[in-house]
């Protein structure tokens, strides 16, 4: 007969076992305790994504901010007599088609490829997070504005921003304007759905028994949790921003071609682009990497914020 | 299930009817005299009375509204401003090559992105599970028009493979309006199929940790029919439903793609008319792309039941 082993229902009397069957080790009762690193090493392990996606962040942030003192020359400048140069000592990215330096145009565009990100992102998720709080809690508003935002939500985002760029002067203002209404109808939804859930909850029905007041209920109860799925959609919304941003300015609906964004750069390059690639190239590389960064930033903060989500997406 | 039909068709009235208020009032929410604004700067006075009159705008606002709706209603979008053509002329001529680029883009997302997705769901956790995720983040991240040049510098220019722009019609065989279409379809695929593949993957995942996936094991059946019929199918909805949703990117980028590749579609009839702030053929392409997405959206939602037969109404 096989010898088998079984888990010992009770460790100290191995004599009750029958013969051939071994008793297994007893668990012991408490697992050693996982070491959680505390600090920035702990934070970078737990969170590498994070980590990567808001370094390169930070590094595009810096490029932004001190501009004037990386190397650049006027972005503006032009010098006809040293157009379309290929990268080299004095043109590290090359000249343009007017002799502007693409180093120095990329550098800046990094200016305003970020201000609209962000000012999207925060403008959208602003008006988000007030028109989904009083959907989700005031019925007789929600049927009105969420038909008004299911008609908005079936124009193609893009299409829309696009319109509305048609009929107003190119400006990073109104480019944040376009692409922010754009973004607010699927931002008011996503409130609104963790509204609708929130107020069911036995502590709002508790807070409500006990006489609370419904701003109080709303701004005391039901708009902090509202804020972790905001956070990460709004890290998604920053980098929708931004490539819409740029396919507005590369079709000519964007900001105005004097200011150097990248999409504007691509734009100037799109006439030269099979015999002088690099053009557009290096505000596409930027651009993309960019972009990436905020895509992991967002990703890490869901698998953060979010943990049973974290191993399905 | 016939009176859903009905009530999920009639359903659709409200919102087209608010997608249609919107087109038309985009004129009057812009900030400025819209006439003006069309005629651009150098007009004079008498071209801005023109183009006022043409538009009507000298009468009161809900009537012109009212009148618009029951000429579209009638096929009638109006004239073009710039051709002085009729607007759904102009879309007619141009709606061949956009939809051969559409249709063509759907195919080949849901061919390689449903593959990917269920792949990565049963690899999870190796790194052909990472690499999948990756280059959705990747897909994600990077513009269309950029992925369009990267390739067509790659495959067009460099390798010589395939044609570099343009759009031969389908009357003229099937290889050259393929060839044309290769490189564009993979570049406007590139967000859509990293969306799909992600929503698989997510689906995947639950399904596969299901009751009826263990006993389909317990029973001896092989892993392929696991992934493809037992959970595949009880995954599909969910994957169907984003493949309607993302029709909205392939609009936004289709306008870019069209662009890049230079192919004489919707997207780069849309871009024509901003430049020239053609209002008419704007608002009638907006119109058409929205109609278009709800349309898409409600056959999938119809269709629900040919994917589960579960679902009753």
């Amino acid at each position: 007969m096989a010898s088998a082993t079984v888990l010992a229902p009770n460790a100290a009397s191995p004599a009750t076992l029958p013969a051939g069957v071994n008793a297994a080790a007893p668990m012991p009762d408490v697992l050693p305790p996982v070491k959680a690193r505390k600090g920035l090493v702990g934070f970078i392990r737990r969170n590498p994504t994070m980590a990567v996606g808001a370094f390169i962040l930070g590094v595009m942030v810096f490029i932004a901010i001190f501009a004037p003192f990386l190397g650049t020359v006027d972005p503006t400048a032009l010098a006809p007599a040293k157009r379309t140069r290929e990268p080299s000592a004095e043109f590290w990215f090359g000249s343009d088609m007017l002799g502007r330096d693409v180093y120095s145009r990329v550098m800046y565009g990094a200016r305003v490829s970020l201000i609209v990100g962000f000012s999207v992102a925060a403008l959208a998720s602003l008006a988000g997070l007030t028109i989904g709080l009083i959907s989700g809690y005031i019925r007789l508003a929600d049927s009105i504005i969420m038909r008004i935002m299911d008609g908005l939500m079936s124009i193609p985002p893009i299409l829309l921003a696009i319109a509305l760029m048609a009929l107003t002067r190119g400006s990073v203002r109104n480019v944040i304007i376009a692409i922010t209404i754009a973004e607010v109808p699927r931002v008011s939804r996503l409130v609104r759905g963790v509204v609708l859930s929130l107020r069911e909850q036995p502590y709002v029905e508790a807070a409500i028994a006990a006489g609370t007041r419904t701003p109080t209920i709303i701004i005391r109860h039901i708009l902090p949790n509202t804020l972790a799925p905001l956070t990460v959609q709004a890290t998604f919304i920053c980098a929708a921003a931004m490539i819409t941003e740029s396919i507005l300015s590369f079709i000519g609906a964007g900001t105005p071609p004097i200011i150097p964004s990248w999409g504007n750069i691509m734009a100037e390059g799109r006439a030269l682009w099979q015999v002088k690639p690099y053009i557009v190239f290096f505000p596409a590389i930027f651009l993309s990497i960019t972009v990436l960064s905020i895509n992991l930033l967002g990703d890490g903060l869901r698998d953060a914020l979010d943990p049973r989500m974290a191993k399905r997406l | 299930m016939f009176a859903y039909t009905v009530r999920r068709v009639l359903a659709t009235i409200p919102v087209m009817a608010i997608v249609a208020l919107f087109v038309f009032s985009l004129l009057y929410i812009a900030p400025g005299d819209p006439a003006a604004v069309i005629a651009g700067d150098q007009a004079t006075p008498d071209d801005v009375e023109r183009i006022r009159a043409s538009l009507g705008l000298d009468r009161p606002f809900l009537v012109r509204f009212g009148e618009w709706v029951f000429r579209i209603l009638q096929g009638d979008m109006g004239v073009s401003i710039f051709t002085n053509l009729p607007v759904t002329t102009m879309i007619q001529q141009r709606i061949e090559p956009t939809l051969s680029l559409m249709v063509l883009t759907v195919c080949l997302a849901v061919s390689v992105a449903i593959p990917l997705g269920v792949l990565a769901a049963w690899k999870q956790g190796t790194i052909i599970d990472r690499a999948v995720m990756g280059m959705a983040v990747l897909g994600f991240s990077v513009p269309v028009f950029v992925v369009g040049y990267v390739l067509a510098y790659i495959f067009a220019l460099e390798l010589d493979w395939l044609p570099v722009q343009g759009y031969t019609s389908m009357t003229e065989g099937f290889w050259p309006w393929l060839e044309n279409l290769i490189l564009p379809a993979i570049a406007l695929g590139g967000v859509y199929i990293a969306l799909i593949a992600r929503i698989t993957r997510a689906t995947m995942l639950e399904v596969l940790s299901q009751d009826y996936i263990r006993t389909a094991r317990a029973k001896g059946a092989g892993q392929r029919s696991i992934l493809f019929l037992h959970a595949l199918k009880n995954a599909a909805v969910p994957i169907v439903t984003v493949v309607g949703i993302g029709v909205a990117l392939l609009i936004g980028g289709a306008v870019v793609t069209e662009s890049v590749f230079a192919i004489p579609g919707l997207g780069r009839l849309t871009v024509d008319a901003i430049l020239r702030r053609d209002y008419p053929v704007i608002q009638g392409v907006v119109l058409l792309f929205s109609f278009v997405y709800v349309l898409v959206n409600l056959a999938i939602d119809l269709l629900y039941t040919l994917f589960d037969p579960r679902i009753r109404y």
